[in-house]
């Protein structure tokens, strides 16, 4: 057991330590979720493709570095503690990639990763409809069969689409099926959002921000190479990317750990009441806790031991943390709470992570039948 | 970086696992109660004498296993998770460790289970104190070693400590070594709190079994979301709490600088975690886990008994400092 750095991953944190002091912007970036904010940090996000950051644990011909999980790790605390701008390359990186990586054809591969990786192409996910959220195996979006064109047409409607107003592409699921129940029937998506018969609608969250998107699709044409996984397999391939979404590579401990260091930092400038002293502890400790189980988990991974529906213990944790994190700053600030910053912006932010990736009343669910063995309602 | 159990690790807890299923089931813990059978727990203790549990932190020149606290915290949890009635966490956590680092000659008797030492806690109370040949007392500076007083053995929440106080510390100087106590201080922390990560893991599984077989409105309770959620957040607890235990082991192992505090942290989200899953497990058993015939209660009483003893506010105290935190003066 080591808990420290090897000689390889000091140096490794030392590169990424050092071009970060060097390039992360002075004043923060505009929120990546308006639409200026969001160009401005699609060029942040071409500077750290340019340097090999983009995708660290990405084998080098997609534009990586071939570096290990541990490596990984070391670069998102050194990317969050060096207070570096917000991934709007997320959902390509993070969830799409991994997924194509699994189940994606040589071809697509080629194709698609190293423009994710160039934030060449930006991507959105296409699950929640206005009738299908918690219950995703619900959704009524559809694709026919374009056997002449060789291809499927989509037809319906995608919504709570985060940053869909700005992205270029669109991965989620539609029926293939019609006579199919539920979960079965089911395929993934590829869609370029420029294909005619899209309409993107953007609208404000709860911050007022344009990042959320209602997606129309009429009669939209794709080709066959725009299916990702077999076609009626697109519930286990989705899976696979809510999986990522819901773990590891969404939230990886470091954005924690240096928010929990930002509150330190906050309250270290005040004076305490003995009950906002021990909030402050109380959340310094959870985000170090954070980090210690998902060191436990990239140990276990490492081992052979795929998280599988544990995952969904990360979700339940780092979301409850991070609006603690918030909370407990709010309640430093007292009166000027209120105002428009980055401990109320991110306490707006923070809200919003017990719903998406599916609620944590879902999480429950799945930690105590799938890890838990509890019988099926 | 590597944060995965060894080989050897999980060799040595499986071990320990398997004896304590056997020789440590939950009637032997209730021989421990006033009304028991208290001959029933020697089987016990010499078992784990045999194999070497108390010597497991002591070097091999000194007639131990030669582990450290990395190794320890494994079986800590399951020491926890038996709800051994007996000073074994205490003994091999930190009675032969201290003994064998301050050169005393009582620690042959110690590692062979023939002398039996308890360890001193808060208010001079003394888990085990009705059962042991002598008590380790540890003050801020000094580490005695003194007579038990056995008599009278104090009504406690868990019957099975056979609980008692000293009214007489001073006893005989064992170390006044600074390094060596405060070392020895911290080790009976991560005991304490290993152990509630093995009690919580202990109420957990009782409970998933229960929910999973009583019926009611003709499904299993199991199958209720109030029950799931309950239980789900119950293993979060656990498992959150799990790794920081493991990690302050090893920080004390390292004698890394941040160890008090890596302690603390351990101290408090397994303290807590294991009261809030010995709620949910009482809740979600009904009336049943309200009974001191069914199992649940030993592990739930154990649970209040070593968390009443861990302070969480001077932990809390103790991070905050670590920390810089300024309270403003009342
Ligand atoms: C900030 C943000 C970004 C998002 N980004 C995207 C995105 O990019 N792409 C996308 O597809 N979706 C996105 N979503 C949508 C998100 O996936 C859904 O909001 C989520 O799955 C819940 O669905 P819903 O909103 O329809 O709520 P509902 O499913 O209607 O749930 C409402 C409430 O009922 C509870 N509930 C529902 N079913 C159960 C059950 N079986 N057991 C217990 N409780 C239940 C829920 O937990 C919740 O509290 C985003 C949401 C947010 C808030």
């Amino acid at each position: 057991m080591e808990l420290t750095d090897t000689p390889t991953e000091a140096a490794f944190r030392a590169e990424a330590r050092e071009w970060l002091r060097a390039s992360v912007p002075a004043t923060p970036l505009p929120s990546g979720d308006t639409r200026e904010g969001f160009a401005r940090h699609v060029e942040w996000e071409k500077q750290l493709f340019a340097a090999r950051w983009a995708a660290v644990s990405w084998p080098a011909r997609y534009g990586g570095r071939d570096a290990s999980l541990w490596e990984w790790l070391i670069f998102e605390e050194e990317y969050y503690a060096a207070g570096a701008p917000q991934r709007v390359t997320q959902n390509g990186i993070f969830l799409l990639a991994p997924t194509l990586f699994d189940f994606g054809t040589p071809a697509q591969q080629d194709l698609l990763l190293p423009r994710i990786a160039a934030a060449e192409d930006l991507w959105c996910q296409g699950w929640s409809e206005p009738e299908a959220g918690s219950d995703l195996a619900g959704i009524t979006s559809r694709a026919v069969r374009d056997e002449a064109a060789g291809g499927w047409r989509l037809t319906g409607q995608k919504t709570w689409t985060t940053r869909g107003a700005f992205c270029t592409h669109l991965f989620g699921l539609f029926r293939t099926d019609p006579a199919a129940q539920r979960h079965r029937g089911l395929t993934y998506f590829l869609v370029p959002l420029d294909t005619p018969g899209v309409t993107v609608r953007g609208f404000g969250r709860l911050d007022g921000d344009e990042g959320f998107a209602e997606v129309f699709l009429n009669d939209v044409f794709v080709s066959d190479s725009a299916v990702l996984g077999g076609v009626n397999e697109g519930w286990r391939v989705a899976m696979a990317t809510t999986g990522s979404e819901r773990g590891l590579t969404l939230r990886s401990p470091g954005r924690f750990l240096s928010a929990a260091d930002r509150l330190v930092e906050l309250a270290r400038s005040r004076r305490l009441s003995p009950r906002s002293r021990d909030r402050v502890v109380r959340s310094w400790i959870n985000a170090q806790a954070y980090q210690l189980f998902t060191l436990r988990q990239v140990s276990e991974l490492l081992a052979g031991r795929q998280p599988g529906a544990r995952s969904s213990l990360n979700k339940l944790f780092w979301s409850e943390l991070d609006i603690d994190l918030h909370a407990t700053a709010l309640d430093l600030l007292g009166p000027a709470a209120e105002l428009d910053g980055p401990w109320s912006r991110g306490f707006l932010f923070a809200l919003s992570g017990p719903i998406y990736a599916g609620t944590n009343e879902i999480q429950r669910n799945i930690v105590a039948e799938r890890v838990l063995g509890l019988p099926r309602a | 970086m590597d944060f995965a159990l060894t080989e050897d690790q999980v060799a040595l807890r499986d071990t320990v696992r398997e004896l304590l299923a056997a020789q440590c089931p939950p009637d032997v813990v209730r021989a421990a109660w006033p009304a028991g059978e208290p001959a029933a727990l020697d089987g016990l203790w010499d078992a784990l004498a045999t194999m070497g549990v108390f010597g497991a932190a002591v070097p091999e020149e000194a007639g131990g296993l030669g582990l450290d606290e990395t190794d320890l915290v494994p079986l800590l949890e399951e020491f926890g998770y038996a709800a051994v009635p007996l000073p074994v966490a205490e003994t091999a956590t930190v009675v032969a460790p201290l003994l064998a680092a301050a050169g005393d000659q009582r620690l042959p008797a110690v590692l062979s289970g023939a002398t039996r030492v308890a360890l001193a806690g808060a208010d001079r109370l003394v888990p085990y104190g009705a059962r042991a040949d002598l008590v380790l007392v540890l003050t801020d500076t000094q580490a005695r070693l003194v007579a038990p007083e056995p008599e009278p053995v104090l009504p406690t929440v868990d019957g099975s400590r056979a609980l008692t106080r000293l009214s007489d510390a001073t006893g005989e100087l064992v170390t006044d070594d600074p390094e060596l106590v405060s070392s020895a201080r911290h080790r009976a922390e991560l005991a304490t709190s290993a152990q509630l990560v093995g009690l919580g893991r202990r109420m957990l599984d009782l409970t998933v079994e229960y929910v999973g077989q009583r019926r009611q409105f003709g499904v299993p309770i199991g199958s209720f979301q109030a029950v799931k959620h309950h239980l789900a957040d119950a293993l979060l607890r656990i498992e959150i709490a799990a790794p920081a235990v493991h990690a302050a082991g090893w920080a004390l192992a390292r004698r890394r600088p941040s160890r008090a505090t890596d302690v603390s942290m351990a101290v408090v989200l397994a303290s807590e975690a294991a009261q809030d899953v010995a709620r949910a497990a009482i809740q979600c058993h009904g009336a049943i886990g309200y009974t001191v015939e069914y199992d649940l209660h030993l592990y739930a009483k154990r649970t209040w008994a070593l968390a009443a003893g861990c302070d969480v506010d001077a932990h809390l105290d103790r991070l905050a400092g670590a920390l810089d935190l300024k309270e403003e003066p009342a």
